[in-house]
């Protein structure tokens, strides 16, 4: 070891011995304080804060090394050789570390170390027993991907001989929005891994109350804040890069994604309601297990090969067993110890079917029907072809037809359900205060009717804007905007607690995304062979192809078109799509050239070209997108709703003291 | 039933999450399994249909071409290509320019899947019409006996309406000058 250190600095053999290393801390980390909490000894649960630090620094330096390795472009481990190339920029080389299966399980694992030291850190205020048993679930999911790692996805594994050059990456992945994606994803899917902590900590007690509620959310907020950026700027990715005009394929990877966030979003929802009334305490422990349970399968499953995807990993089923395996040992176990201590669960506040939790609970019927919805269709076409060998897809119309109809009363009953009373409501008096929401929402449900066509995009554009305008009246009756003075409102304003302010947001930026989804329903796009200099006419825009040339890159031929954009004879915009040629890869990717006014978009993209001279013509791909940078702002608004929620006082502050009485510890 | 008291019911209730995520399970297992021993593959499309006459079918006619059936295909003696689209599927719009210059070489035959006729029709005028002739297929139910998976999907059509290729992704220049059109040339001669 102490050769190999002196030799080089963060070998790989460095960085397998700290994964190793990891793993074993993680061990003792899942073990020693659920024995300290069990026995109330003291030393063994103080034992959890210092192994998960222990165990991320040891994460942080095993993953250093790989990054090291990359960057230095050691070709002698295998993963740099498959995924790097000399000549590829030094971005990349850092950002391709988890741009394949075993540098992201890696990341994964890491996260997840990250998730304990945050705990760690800021749950000082926790009952310590309680802490460590958070600390110590986590530690063993932490454990269980770390030996995963280690036996079936070794990103150290060495080859001999080495190479002169790797194979380099898939041009795809090289991409500024690629590169920051799986981070924001993980932390989202990973996240999700403190809320399934807190519930089996809390089934081991035998206990959840309001305090339990508290603790949950914030972590519970914050994973659905990383996860609604993840999930969004996935989409934008495939949007500008995979350059089809398309947004949303409702591929399984993209479904795996969305199916967490479902149900992420009603625990976010389920859980306040535990905080205020005591209620729907059973629920939200299933929906926090459940919602890590389908971040794990959704990732993981993805790349066993089960599921048909174009988001290749590549596919070897003997790590879906060792997969499977731990997913049964995770979900499984938590599943068995949730039928077991569930019942055992006192049920909490009673309260009319028309309030603020029966909306809230009406929230969680809604979503969860979608997450099953979406569940269905990701699991028929290989349930039909193990059990009737029949190949079969389900695609866009089935969650078109399918999704929507549900997503329609879950905006309607949005707007409503911030401004209810706890505990009864009478609909009639949110009503009314919601007049101006009501007759905004008809003028675009009005002007939506004659300029879109579907039924579906008029009736999403309508209940969007209600939701906004619903929004925005919430806050203002809350802070008597127009009728207290200015003075009196601001002052108002500033004692109103941020969350209000968070759920508002989070709120609007739903409909925003919405309003974002059904405006480009009515996208126009054309398809034209042209030779330079002619002219094409896509609504209301005059595109003409002025040039095209040949442009060399570091490890690319490109080849870039000029496209001019005129709207009533006015330069709007020049695109500059191109075709970039990997010649070491065998692979060209096509480069959209976008230009937005945050109303609109105008896509170009440059197809083949056909002859060769000055009669060579090119097909050209026109797109004019209405409100489509809308659907991604929508999510960005989603999730500073939520960082603005956590920042409320009562999370700052932090630490509810758990009622006196003591409940017998559950042995 | 004695044991039908509420309390029972709680405990069932509560175990269904578990049989649920049972059942799940031991199916990915037989899948894993299968997809060990090879008789499991969900990316593997072409067994059933690859080599065989195209199976039975009758498609009434897409706007702006004429429908075909599987008679019409064993009756040829040269290749054609098969293609499968819809204008909800947005890799079918990546595809078509490929699909169009293909067209000009062998005759492209489409089947719009599982789409209104109305919508398909406008999906070629904005896209350009590839196709010499175009079927619907509008409920997918001919699509079933094909293999289909999901569209955009081609098939390569030899003399006498044999399925000699498959590809159930987006066609590229590589593809069609590397594959398709070396395996018309040979299955022409």
């Amino acid at each position: 070891m102490s050769l190999m250190l002196t030799e080089k600095m963060g070998g790989p053999e460095l960085g397998n011995f700290a994964l190793a290393l990891a793993c074993c801390l993680a061990g003792a980390q899942a073990i020693l304080p659920l024995i300290g909490a069990q026995r109330r000894d003291a030393r063994l649960m103080a034992l959890a804060p210092a192994l998960a630090v222990g165990q991320l620094v040891a994460l942080a330096a095993s993953f250093l090394c790989l990054v090291g390795a990359a960057v230095s472009d050691d070709f002698s481990v295998q993963n740099v050789a498959d995924n790097s190339a000399v000549a590829k920029p030094l971005l990349y080389k850092i950002t391709g570390v988890w741009g394949n299966h075993e540098g992201s399980v890696l990341l994964w694992a890491l996260i997840l170390g990250l998730c304990g030291a945050a705990v760690a850190a800021f749950g000082r205020n926790l009952p310590s027993a309680l802490r460590a048993r958070v600390i110590a679930v986590l530690g063993g999911v932490s454990a269980g991907f770390q030996l995963f790692c280690l036996l079936t996805s070794n990103p150290f594994q060495r080859i001999w001989p080495a190479p002169m050059d790797g194979q380099g990456m898939n041009p795809l992945l090289q991409d500024p929005g690629l590169a920051f994606h799986p981070p924001i994803l993980y932390t989202g899917y990973v996240g999700f891994a403190v809320p399934f902590a807190f519930a089996i900590a809390a089934l081991i007690e035998g206990r959840v109350d309001a305090a339990w509620g508290r603790w949950v959310r914030p972590w519970a907020v914050a994973a659905w804040c990383f996860l609604t950026c993840g999930i969004a700027l996935g989409s934008w990715w495939s949007y500008y890069v995979l350059g089809w005009g398309g947004y949303w394929f409702w591929d399984p990877v993209e479904n795996a994604s969305l199916i967490p966030w479902l149900t992420g979003t009603a625990l976010v929802h389920s859980a306040i309601v535990v905080e205020k009334r005591e209620a729907l305490k059973i629920w939200t422990v299933l929906l926090a297990i459940g919602t890590f349970s389908f971040s794990l399968s959704g990732t993981f499953l993805v790349r066993s090969g089960i599921l048909n995807s174009v988001h290749a990993f590549a596919n070897d089923p003997a790590r879906g067993i060792f997969i499977l395996a731990l997913l049964a040992l995770v979900i499984g176990g938590s599943l068995a110890l949730f039928a077991v201590r569930a019942p055992m669960l006192t049920a909490g506040g009673l309260f009319a079917p028309v309030s603020r939790e029966g909306l809230l609970v009406l929230n969680n019927i809604l979503l969860c029907s979608i997450c099953a919805v979406v569940v269905t269709g990701t699991m028929y076409p290989p349930f039909m072809s193990l059990l009737f060998g029949k190949t079969i897809s389900v695609g866009k119309p089935f969650f078109d037809a399918t999704a929507a109809p549900l997503a329609i009363p879950l905006f309607a009953f949005m707007a409503i359900g911030p401004m209810a009373p706890w505990k009864r409501a009478a609909l009639w008096p949110v009503l009314r205060r919601l007049w101006w929401a009501a007759i905004a929402s008809l003028i675009a449900f009005a002007v939506a009717t004659f300029s879109m066509s579907g039924v579906l995009p008029v009736l999403a554009t309508g209940f969007a804007v209600w939701v906004i305008a619903a929004s925005i009246t919430d806050i203002t009756d809350r802070i008597g905007l127009f009728r207290l003075s200015p003075a009196q409102s601001l002052s108002r304003a500033r004692f109103l607690p941020r969350a209000a302010f968070g759920a508002a947001l989070a709120h609007a930026g739903a409909g925003i995304s919405v309003l974002g989804l059904a405006a480009m329903s009515q996208a126009q796009h054309r398809i034209v062979e042209v030779q330079t200099g002619t002219t094409e006419h896509l609504a209301g825009y005059d595109w003409t192809l002025r040039d095209v040339h040949d442009e060399p890159g570091p490890n690319y031929q490109a080849i870039v078109a000029t496209i001019d954009v005129r709207r009533h004879g006015h330069l709007v915009t020049t695109l500059r799509p191109s075709k970039r040629d990997f010649a070491s890869q065998h692979q060209t990717t096509t480069e959209v050239s976008i230009h937005t006014n945050l109303m609109s978009d105008l896509y170009g993209v440059l197809g083949d070209r056909h002859g060769s001279g000055a009669a060579a013509t090119y097909v050209l791909r026109l797109h004019y997108n209405p409100l489509a940078p809308w659907m991604w702002l929508g999510a960005l608004v989603m999730a500073i709703g939520g960082a603005l929620s956590l920042s409320d006082r009562r999370v700052r502050v932090g630490a509810p003291r758990r009622a006196r009485t003591t409940v017998a510890e559950a042995a | 039933m004695a044991e039908d008291t509420p309390r029972t019911r709680r405990r069932v209730l509560m175990a269904a999450p578990l049989a649920g995520a049972a059942v799940l399970g031991v199916g990915f297992w037989k899948m894993l399994g299968g997809m060990e021993q090879g008789s499991f593959d969900p990316h593997n499309i072409n067994a059933p249909v690859l080599n065989r006459p195209v199976p039975d079918f009758v498609l009434p006619d897409q706007a702006p071409g004429r429908g075909f059936s599987a008679s019409d295909l064993r009756e040829l003696r040269t290749p054609v290509i098969v293609n499968f689209f819809a204008s909800w599927c947005i890799p079918c719009i990546a595809e078509m320019p490929a699909l169009i210059g293909l067209g000009r070489q062998v005759p492209v035959w489409g089947i719009a899947y599982k789409d209104k006729p109305a919508n398909a029709a406008g999906f070629l005028a904005h896209a350009g019409n590839p196709y010499a002739r175009i079927a619907a297929d509008g409920d997918g139910l001919a699509a079933l006996d094909w293999g289909i998976s999901g569209v955009p999907e081609t098939f390569v059509i030899g003399p006498g309406g044999i399925i000699r290729w498959h590809n159930a992704a987006p066609l590229n220049d590589d593809l069609i000058h590397g594959t398709i059109l070396p395996l018309v040339e040979r299955l022409t001669s």
